[in-house]
């Protein structure tokens, strides 16, 4: 066997290691050893994906000396290996933009915990990434609950207390309904391999047996994720949640933590409920309409709001939406290109949060329209950022959102139906919606006023300027060279199924 | 509010006026008095009225016509803040009752559709029931030769699916991180140490009345008992029912026990923060490292060289018996961590 199939299992155990090492370091220690994790497990996936491209399958690891239906395994294919590589290498970004401000942000005695949550995040985003297991993958789950609340918490204000209690009882709840489904899923088919469940699934499903469990199964693993991710109607932690932890949290819990549930789910549909009978339950019109309800909606909320950090937290909402309609089409082109969102939009949303918290640096700490006036001259890396991120969330050529736009759109075209028309309906107008706030965001940080903030002395420092130029340089990245990328995705589905 | 006019005559009045001393002569006396300011009030305000026609007369019409604009302005005001406060004098009630009838309809709807479903699920305990595999199966057959233990579950939780089971533990080790970043109170490196409500904190902690003698003799009996009983558990985990989860539980609730009868000064000779520290890091550490090595070798399928030992005996299992005593010890630890936390704030 290879050496490098051992890598997707380093990568979980010394992330778990390491968090639980992070625990008694000073902070600095904590930070750099997570640093140097992070970059670790970069280096490792890319190298996974590259093993995967090359041999053109996906292989299994057995963990542990017993076989897979008996024991643990995890499972790399291609689309394993982007999603691992994103992950790790937005979390390092995310992670270097918002350095700064963690000292700012949170209690000096307490610092090394935030790594300590860090580490264990990556973990389980690794292992949600990697498992080929229904278990295993709840285990993680709980893992990343927690994580994600305690990375809201940690700010320790009455807000982010706030937001994580809600974050807390709407995540708690999309748990339990994950749980009930995959139980339920269990007494059905006696399996936990996700293979082995796909199978079982398939018979049962062919012989007509046990339809009502089977659609309520389907259903409450779909809501329970769609919770956990903020799916529309389910989208009331979000604007806390990601408007008032620090800058790192915010751009983690929005590019890495939802997205990793969505990627669960496609990974559900493909390997446990099977695509067939995953489209046949109907409940795909379900994540269409929710999607693009959830497109209007969350734009709308967004053109209302006067704090910039909230604003952008509501378009995490529309952006859900794309993604969920995205997978609503029910298509393979509908896939690949939800898939390819969750990639712009994390590039993206990640960038604007970090760039959003450098701006109201030098702002005096606030986040208002109006005090952000003219905040583009005086931290200028952060500006041309926010400007990049906007320009991409809007769906402007050469950037990252244009292609997930074009995407979208061309599955939309091929459904030949009625959601031909309302996708490319709502397409176009939750565009326009997307330009009027982020465009106004854009010309409010450019309009030269609030001369009274201005400190000649301020440096953006090299870490934050470092974290931006990569988030740049990604999101033209995945705006001029989407097709390798666009292979990959589509390769690795095809090796889902 | 003008009183009703038997008023004066009900017995509650009665009362009262037996009361106070008065008669109801005083009374008729001081309602007639009265009733004479109000008359001549009355003539005052007359008299204003006509004085204000008169003046309003000298008015020309445009000065009338922009009075009726004001007056117009000020019913459009009245008529906007009703409008604009709606929403919190009423709306806010409405929303509320019907956030709650709405809440009690969701849940009676989630609700009889999971028992709906389960009445559709295979019957319970059937032989030929789909979850009756061939995975069951080997549990069931192979376990005690596989893995050693004559425990089957902890065969399985620690041994089949030990990566499940390492994950649960590091879900506990967040968790009491999570609690630690909410609770504790950093006295000793705080920021300003003239922070008088954790100086408060820290005396209360220190001070606390801890002479309850009843509670420290039982204690005195049964804090060792307790522990001894949790050792049991998690050794033979592999043995017998129970494991790390469950006997750590135990000790845990010795150590709150003996915490609560001695106080905190006694408990933290032994579990102070440095020691936390060391107790909760080295088991998971332990954990990972020993799981790391059987999984690597298991994955490269190379021999483990873990010898499993004689079924039955108290060293055998392979590497289950460890990790039984480390999952106890993390167990245990955050536990009485836990509430150390919400008592007090830390150790």
């Amino acid at each position: 066997m290879d050496f490098i199939r051992n890598f997707p299992f380093f990568c979980i155990v010394l992330a778990l290691a390491s968090g639980v090492i992070s625990s008694v370091l000073r902070p600095k220690a904590a930070k750099a050893l997570s640093f140097i994790l992070i970059s670790f497990s970069c280096i490792c996936s890319f190298c996974v994906l590259y093993y995967t491209v090359q041999t053109g399958e996906a292989f299994t690891y057995m963990m542990g000396h017993f076989p897979a239906p008996w024991g643990n395994e995890i499972r790399a294919g291609v689309l394993e290996g982007v999603m691992a590589s994103f992950f790790s290498v937005i979390m390092l970004l995310a992670l270097l933009g918002g350095e700064k401000y963690l000292k700012a942000d949170i209690e000096e005695s307490k610092q090394n915990l935030y790594f300590v949550l860090v580490n264990l995040l990556l973990s389980s985003l690794l292992a949600l990434v990697y498992t080929n297991d229904l278990f295993t993958a709840y285990v993680f789950v709980e893992i990343n609950t927690i994580a994600a609340g305690g990375l809201i918490m940690i700010r320790s204000n009455g807000h982010s207390m706030l937001a994580a209690t809600k974050y807390m009882i709407m995540s708690l709840l999309g748990s339990g309904l994950l749980l009930i489904g995959i139980t339920l899923q269990y007494d059905l088919t006696g399996h936990l391999l996700m293979s082995n469940i796909q199978e079982s699934i398939g018979e049962l499903a062919a012989h007509g047996e046990y339809t009502v469990p089977l659609t309520v199964i389907i259903g409450l693993i779909s809501v329970g994720i769609a919770i956990k991710s903020a799916l529309f109607p389910f989208h009331a932690w979000l604007a806390d949640a990601y408007g008032y932890s620090t800058a790192s949290s915010a751009a983690i819990l929005s590019s890495l933590v939802s997205k990793a549930y969505i990627f669960l789910l496609i990974k559900i549909i493909y390997r446990v409920i099977g695509t067939g009978v995953f489209w046949d339950s109907k409940i795909t019109n379900v994540f269409f309409v929710l999607g693009v309800a959830g497109m209007l909606f969350g734009s709308i909320s967004a053109i209302k709001e006067c704090d910039m950090r909230r604003m952008i937290a509501f378009s995490s909402v529309a952006q859900i939406g794309y993604i969920y309609m995205g997978l609503g089409f029910g298509t393979k082109l509908g896939v690949t290109a939800a898939v390819f969102h969750i990639f712009s939009h994390a590039a993206t949303k990640s960038m604007l949060f970090v760039a959003c918290r450098g701006l109201s640096e030098v702002s005096g700490n606030k986040k208002d329209f109006s005090d952000l006036k003219g905040s583009g001259f005086r931290n200028r890396i952060a500006g041309v950022a926010f400007t990049v991120g906007a320009l991409s969330m809007v769906g402007v050529p050469l950037f990252a959102g244009f292609i997930s736009k074009l995407y979208l759109t061309s599955a939309a075209l091929e459904t030949m139906s009625l959601k031909m028309a309302v996708g490319v309906i709502v397409l176009a107008v939750s565009t326009i919606l997307n330009a009027l706030y982020f465009i106004r965001a854009v010309i409010s940080i450019y309009t030269p006023r609030n001369e009274h903030y201005r400190d000649a002395a301020f440096r953006p420092g090299m870490t934050f300027c470092a974290g931006m130029v990569c988030f740049i340089a990604i999101n033209f990245l995945l705006g001029l060279a989407s097709h390798p990328l666009i292979t990959a995705i589509e390769q690795g589905l095809q090796m889902f199924s | 509010m003008k009183p009703r006019s038997d008023y004066e005559h009900s017995w509650w009045r009665r009362l009262v006026r037996f009361v106070d001393g008065e008669t109801l002569a005083d009374v008729e006396k001081r309602e007639e008095e009265a009733g004479e300011n109000d008359a001549q009030s009355q003539k005052l305000a007359d008299t204003m009225a006509e004085q204000l026609f008169e003046q309003e007369e000298k008015y020309d019409r445009a000065d009338r016509k922009r009075r009726l604009e004001m007056e117009h302005e000020k019913e459009a005001m009245a008529l906007y803040d009703k409008y604009k406060n709606w929403p919190k004098e009423h709306g806010v009630k409405i929303f509320g009752r019907l956030y709650a009838v709405m809440a009690v309809v969701l849940c009676v709807i989630i609700i009889t559709t999971l028992l709906v479903t389960v009445s559709y699920l295979p019957e319970f305990g059937h032989a030929d029931n789909p979850n009756n595999n061939e995975v069951v199966e080997r549990y069931n057959e192979k376990a005690l030769e596989e893995t050693g233990a004559t425990n089957i579950v902890a065969g399985m939780i620690l041994d089949y699916r030990a990566f499940d089971t390492l994950g649960e533990s590091h879900v506990l080790f967040i968790a009491a991180v999570c609690v630690m970043i909410l609770l504790r109170l950093d006295i000793t490196k705080g920021k300003n140490p003239t922070d008088t409500k954790r100086l408060e904190e820290e005396n209360d902690r220190l001070y606390e009345p801890k002479n309850d003698k009843i509670l420290q003799l039982s204690a005195r009996i049964l804090v060792p008992i307790i522990i001894l009983f949790g050792i049991y558990v998690i050794l033979n985990g592999h043995l017998s029912p129970g494991g790390g989860f469950s006997g750590g539980a135990i000790i845990g609730a010795g150590l709150i026990l003996y915490l609560n009868a001695f106080g905190f000064e006694k408990a933290s000779r032994i579990m102070n923060r440095k020691n936390y520290a060391v107790i909760s890091v080295v088991p998971l550490l332990f954990y990972a490292l020993a799981k790391g090595y059987s999984f690597f070798t298991g994955a490269n399928h190379l021999e483990s060289g873990i010898p499993k030992g004689t079924p039955g005996a108290i060293l055998s299992g392979g590497l289950i018996l460890p990790l039984n005593i480390c999952v106890g010890v993390v167990v245990a630890c955050t536990m009485y961590h836990f509430y150390t936390l919400f008592r007090k704030g830390g150790m």
